[in-house]
């Protein structure tokens, strides 16, 4: 009879892509980038927010988008018409973008742009409300989208990617009137699982709450400006439903 | 289908381990510990470890998953509760949010058991 023995690892499963993810922000710290990462279900309206958001900062900040997609590269050719570098990732059959991914658009970046030029690089990430609030990227924040068709009760379905959200996009608003949808309580159900989350209510069509939006961008790009290592503090996550 | 991607992360530590171990043990069972409260599915995690063991050093090997409940602390009450997953977040009792999770988010490699 074999003897058996026991060793204890006490390593996290995700271990690999926590260091990436570590590596990666320590690449933003270092050229000054502000990173946000952009998460919702298929359809949600990350790419439309993001069209509205370069329309408009562009102007303000030199903006980068590393954007994940499962095989095509339709919305990287969508935000490529506001004239930013827009590095696409095919995840290939993967449902999300991961340390290693992102890793690769980063190195593609600093090889063909100059990075300490750059203030913000949005990761799009692949749409799917469960594996992307698993996988950390090296992003500073991460931005949930929510549509008002999905209904009220996704944030109670997919509770980890809206707990771990630092700012919440309320799309579709201006569909509000075709639906029966109580969006006070998609705000209550988030608020039971993260109290401290920003929450801004938008429409990409019409333009409603977009400003509110912009504001919260360029306080967090201000703020990590400052303070790298920082995540926005409790106190400076009062816009909109607050 | 994450699991297959973790399942992978979960076979490169332990090989890292193997391969530093001064004679290659013969694993007999990797102890998980898996939280409610984390986007992983225990059951396609098996599949997925039983499907790529196959034919290398951890052939044959059992993985064992210990899961965590959801347990957050409210601290208005000054207790611990058990949110209900997909229903109630919130303190049954008071209504506070939930913003100390003291259990269920767990996603780690316990041990090894080898001869």
């Amino acid at each position: 009879m074999h003897q058996t023995f026991d060793a204890a690892l006490g390593i996290n499963l995700l271990h690999a892509n926590q260091a990436g993810a570590d590596h990666n922000r320590a690449h933003f710290d270092e050229w000054g980038i502000a990173c946000f990462n952009v998460m919702s279900s298929p359809g949600a309206g990350k790419t439309a927010i993001l069209e509205r958001t370069l329309a408009v900062l562009t102007a303000e900040y030199k903006i980068a988008v590393i954007e994940g997609d499962m095989t095509t590269e339709l919305d990287a050719d969508r935000l490529r018409k506001y004239n930013v570098p827009v590095i696409a990732i095919n995840t290939g059959r993967s449902c999300h973008l991961d340390s290693k991914m992102v890793a690769g658009g980063i190195h593609t970046l600093a090889h063909e742009y100059n990075p300490s030029e750059i203030d913000l690089v949005l990761v799009e990430n692949v749409g799917n409300l469960v594996c992307p609030a698993e996988f950390e990227v090296g992003e500073h924040l991460k931005i949930a989208l929510l549509s008002i068709t999905e209904g009220e009760d996704k944030p109670l379905k997919y509770p980890v990617m809206f707990q771990e959200a630092d700012c919440l996009l309320i799309t579709k608003i201006d569909l509000a009137p075709y639906l029966d949808v109580d969006v006070d309580r998609i705000v209550a159900n988030v608020r039971q699982m993260n109290p401290h989350v920003t929450i801004i209510v938008v429409s990409a069509k019409t333009g409603e709450g977009l400003e509110a939006w912009f504001d919260w961008v360029r306080s967090q790009i201000h703020h990590l400006s400052k303070s790298p290592h920082q995540l926005s503090t409790v106190g400076e996550k009062a816009v909109a439903l607050g | 289908m994450h699991e297959t991607d973790m399942t992978k992360a979960l076979i490169v530590t332990v090989k890292n381990w193997w391969k530093a171990q001064p004679e290659p043990p013969k694993i007999s069972h990797v102890h998980l510990t898996v939280g409610k409260f984390t986007c992983v599915e225990p059951v396609s995690l098996q599949f997925a470890f039983e499907v790529q063991i196959c034919d290398t050093f951890l052939d044959g090997a059992e993985l064992v998953i210990q899961e965590t409940p959801l347990i957050a602390f409210c601290h208005h009450c000054e207790q611990e509760y058990q949110p209900e997953i997909g229903i109630q977040y919130a303190c049954p009792t008071c209504h506070s949010p939930m913003e100390d999770i003291r259990s269920g988010r767990e996603l780690k490699i316990d041990r090894i058991e080898y001869s």
